[in-house]
């Protein structure tokens, strides 16, 4: 029987980018936090020190966060150099202090990639996902267009495999931890998701076009198989959807060459 | 005093929303795009309602405070969402979802908006399931269903334990193509911080950009408030940080009735409180309780013993004791009173005694620890991050905690406020779930909102708006409006305090949970009453707002809620006391069976009670809205 655990205090020095805007210099400062429990979430710590600055009239450190139980993905930051910090498979929000021992320096950065432009300290601006997301990523279905749920069955290792892909929070620690600051997973999730599904398949080839050319035009960079995304990945997606778009992406491409388009693509009669 | 017309259609229950579509008024397509509605949130029903009426060819603006509109606290929703499709032939119905419902909800809400709730609940399915929202199937490659509380069938569709991030990135999806269509505008780090009125109609929004500071203003011919609950007024809760009131109170302060504050849902299985720093508590989804048995010890002697040396004989499965025929599975409001009943009586396990033990033992026994994994290993998992135990090896220890409220602004039949043109959707709306709200119904009533309701009643007030009519932002009471806003921001960092706003916010979280929590007294709210305007006015003298209103500034925008929520507390607490009965998540220890069970007035409590403003510093007026039970009778609720 495992016993119920005991809270440790520890006390850390913390090692934070601030950067009061995109334009305004930058540089690394040092916090002492003292007395910390080991209980205490690395956000609340956050808070703690906050508060300490705030009372001190200095301005707090600015970080991204919401829901504080890993599925948002607001909540960002390297944390000694990883993207969400030291544990496998998990947001920095759900990084508890007791990863940490006495006496640490931790060095806290925001998510470096170009198509993340800084806004200030911690936070980033992550709306290139979004803009990848409106280039395709859904299935065009109007409101009270669609058929009975089960008149469309999809077998069970499909729409197991396509929650694996569908689980992203859309974080961003892919494209951090990626050398080429690539959002090949990101995008890969997506696609490998809606292109599992029956009701995926009309849209499936321009959706894979259009989401992997406005990831380019972002200025995310290519993928170079070197699977960091997926180890950084607070939800652990594999890699494998990444294989899985470039077949999709190929085909796509190809069948875009040689596939004739019928000349009256646009309604219009009555 | 507001007009409070329930708008409610005649004739029979189950033909009533079908009626009523066929009656009220249509705006015809040509004229659609000539009309811009205002979209406040973009959870479950703020990003439904966005993209339906964008179908429709009205022109949309949304508006989100969060970075991304992915990001809504829907996003967190775990177990799942109820509807009557009946795929178990179980003897599921329209009327059996309508009536569970209603039962759950102690008959404290509308019969007529839950029954349109129940019918359109079938709709949602199809259209998430169309949309490829990753829902559990069988391996006939049909939909699964599972369990939840409060329901002897099984009518709940979920995708393992993140339902409602799954509905929230399919309806996020449909946001997305109709961005991408031109037909919405996105406004994310926009945060509303006022309401305009114009000549009595709702008809725009001042917002905030939270990274440039700028303050700007909104015209348009409707408005919709998609912006959930308000349950941080408790400070520790399950909601995210930055869920607020902040919205719906600047509505109210404009006119519009807040309905029921105090019918708040404290949901019995969440990760107990550790320390003073912790910041939010996190929830483990009631379909646990599908396959886990809740227990505490019997004597008070063994709760500190290691749960596994307590023989079976001397534990208390306390819910399948009091409530053999719905068990671990009876309505959120009564398991968490019991776990307060039996950690009171000084049964309550770890270290701070405020915990009851959910244990996995037999399922394990039954299914293999592969089984438990595959239905809850997500859950499991979140448990073992926070408190470093494995659910596997020994029970998990929960309690219950503040976790979605009923409450919110009156609203008619059409999801319109008592302000013309102001609709409210979702969490952020008092109308469905009465005094309790049944496990899985949340998700159903943002989809059911945004998805299959507004689209159909806000044609009908438009249609009675001229195409072309919506106020200039040049008007006076834009500007009004935007000075407003304004000042309180400028009065916000003039304080130059020496506290943080986190220390307020924290204060008033124990003075509500402590006087207006699960169980509430005369005298408990009268002293709240006391306390919360006396913390009110240390905020507004010693509060320390640094930085600038010219840049993402995070001290401020907290400082603007936490504001809010000073004197939405208060409110709650009066209704509270106002209220003088017991009701579902409304429990007064004053009204109560011998056993321990709600006791409702129906005959002096039967009604809505919807609050109006009457200006700073005045109480305001307890408006109320007759609940006329047609169809089914107001009853001791019973899951014995």
């Amino acid at each position: 029987m495992v016993a119920e655990t005991k809270s440790k205090s520890l006390s850390i020095t913390l090692r934070v980018w601030r950067q009061a805007g995109p334009a305004a210099p930058g540089g690394f400062v040092d916090y002492a936090a003292k007395n910390l429990s080991s209980d205490m979430s690395f956000l609340e710590m956050l808070d703690v020190v906050n508060d300490e600055l705030t009372m001190k009239g200095e301005e707090p450190i600015a970080f991204a966060h919401d829901c504080r139980e890993g599925i948002c993905g607001t909540c960002s930051c390297m944390i000694n150099g990883k993207p969400h910090g030291p544990g496998h498979g998990i947001a920095t929000c759900q990084t508890y202090m007791r990863s940490f021992t006495d006496g640490d320096v931790i060095v806290v950065e925001p998510f470096r990639a170009r198509a993340f432009p800084l806004i200030k300290d911690l936070v980033v601006d992550r709306s290139a996902f979004d803009k990848i997301i409106q280039a395709g990523g859904f299935i065009s279905v109007r409101t009270g267009a669609a058929p009975d749920a089960n008149s469309i069955p999809v077998p069970k290792p499909d729409a197991d495999l396509a929650m694996d892909a569908a689980a992203c929070i859309g974080c961003g620690a892919c494209v951090a931890a990626c050398k080429n600051a690539s959002a090949m997973l990101f995008v890969a999730a997506k696609v490998s998701q809606l292109g599992l599904f029956p009701q995926g398949q009309p849209e499936r080839d321009s959706r894979v076009l259009s989401m992997v050319g406005t990831m380019d035009s972002l200025g995310f960079g290519n993928c170079t198989n070197q699977y960091e995304c997926s180890a950084a990945c607070p939800k652990v997606i594999s890699h494998d959807f990444i294989a899985r778009m470039n077949r999709d992406y190929l085909r796509a491409s190809v069948r875009a060459t040689f596939k004739p388009a019928s000349a009256s693509a646009a309604g219009g009669g009555g | 005093m507001a007009k409070l017309d329930s708008k409610v259609p005649s004739g029979p229950l189950a033909d009533k929303w079908r009626k009523h579509k066929t009656e009220i008024k249509l705006v015809n397509p040509a004229n659609k795009r000539k009309y811009e509605v205002i979209v406040v949130g973009a959870g479950l029903a703020g990003s439904s309602a966005a993209a339906t009426l964008a179908e429709l060819g009205y022109k949309v603006k949304n508006f989100v405070f969060h970075d991304s509109p992915r990001r809504a606290h829907s996003i967190a929703a775990q177990g799942g969402i109820n509807a009557a499709k009946n795929y178990q032939n179980d003897g599921d119905s329209v009327h059996r979802l309508f009536y569970d419902t209603i039962k759950g909800g102690d008959y404290r809400s509308r019969e007529a908006n839950v029954h349109r709730l129940a019918e359109v609940s079938v709709n949602i399915i199809d259209q998430c399931a169309a949309q490829g929202v990753p829902f559990a199937r069988e391996y006939g490659g049909l939909l699964a269903n599972r369990s939840f509380g409060g329901a002897q069938v099984s009518r709940t569709f979920y995708a393992r334990g993140q339902t409602g991030q799954q509905l929230l990135l399919g309806a996020y999806s449909a946001l997305s193509r109709m961005i991408s269509a031109g037909a919405i505008e996105l406004h994310a780090n926009s945060e509303m911080l006022d309401v305009v009125i114009v000549d009595g109609q709702a008809k725009g929004i001042i917002v905030r950009d939270l990274i440039t500071g700028e303050i700007t203003r909104h015209a348009a011919d409707a408005v919709i408030l998609a912006t959930g609950g308000y349950g941080n007024v408790f400070n520790l809760s399950t909601y995210a940080r930055g869920s607020n009131v902040t919205a719906i109170w600047r509505a109210y302060k404009r006119g519009a009735c807040m309905a029921n504050p105090c019918y708040t849902q404290i949901h019995p299985t969440c990760i107990p409180v550790t320390g003073d720093y912790q910041s939010k508590l996190t929830l483990m989804s009631e379909s646990l309780r599908n396959d886990g048995r809740i227990w505490v010890p019997k004597r008070k002697e063994d709760r500190q013993k290691p749960p596994a040396t307590v023989a079976e004989p001397d534990r208390d499965y306390y819910l399948e004791r009091l409530y053999p025929a719905f068990g671990n599975l009876c309505p959120r409001d009564v398991a968490s009173r019991a776990a307060k009943r039996v950690c009171d009586e000084g049964r309550g396990v770890g270290e701070t005694g405020l915990g009851v033990y959910l244990d996995f033992a037999d399922a394990i026994n039954r299914l293999g620890e592969a089984g438990v994994r595959e239905r809850y290993g997500n859950l499991f998992d979140i448990y073992h991050e926070i408190t470093a135990e494995s659910a596997y090896q020994q029970p998990m220890r929960i309690y219950p905690a503040v976790h979605y409220t009923m409450g919110g602004l009156w609203v008619d039949y059409n999801l319109m406020s008592n302000v013309p043109g102001l609709f409210v959707l979702g969490e952020a709306n008092f109308s469905d779930h009465g005094a309790n709200r049944l496990g899985a119904s949340a998700l159903m009533q943002g989809l059911a909102d945004g998805y299959f309701v507004i689209p159909y009643t806000i044609g009908d007030y438009l249609a009675g708006q001229k195409p072309g009519s919506r106020p200039s932002v040049d008007a006076p009471e834009f500007k009004a409006a935007e000075d407003n806003v304004r000042n309180a921001t400028n009065r916000l960092l003039g304080i130059n305090g020496r506290e943080p706003v986190s220390h307020f916010h924290k204060r008033l979280g124990k003075i509500m949970w402590e006087h207006c929590g699960m169980a509430r007294t005369k005298e408990g709210l009268e002293e709240a009453l006391k306390l919360i305007p006396a913390l009110r006015e240390e905020f507004w003298a010693t509060v320390k707002v640094p930085g600038s209103a010219e840049t993402l500034n995070q001290s401020l925008e907290q400082a603007g809620r936490v504001g809010d929520f000073l004197e939405f507390g208060e409110l709650l607490c009066l209704d509270a006391l106002k209220r003088e009965e017991s009701c579902g998540g409304h429990f007064r220890e004053e009204h109560q069976f011998p056993d321990g069970e709600c006791k409702r007035d129906d005959t002096n409590y039967g009604h809505v009670a919807a609050w109006e403003y009457q200006g700073a510093g005045q109480t305001p007026l307890r408006n109320t809205e007759p609940l006329n039970y047609e169809f089914t009778k107001m009853s001791v609720r019973n899951y014995k």
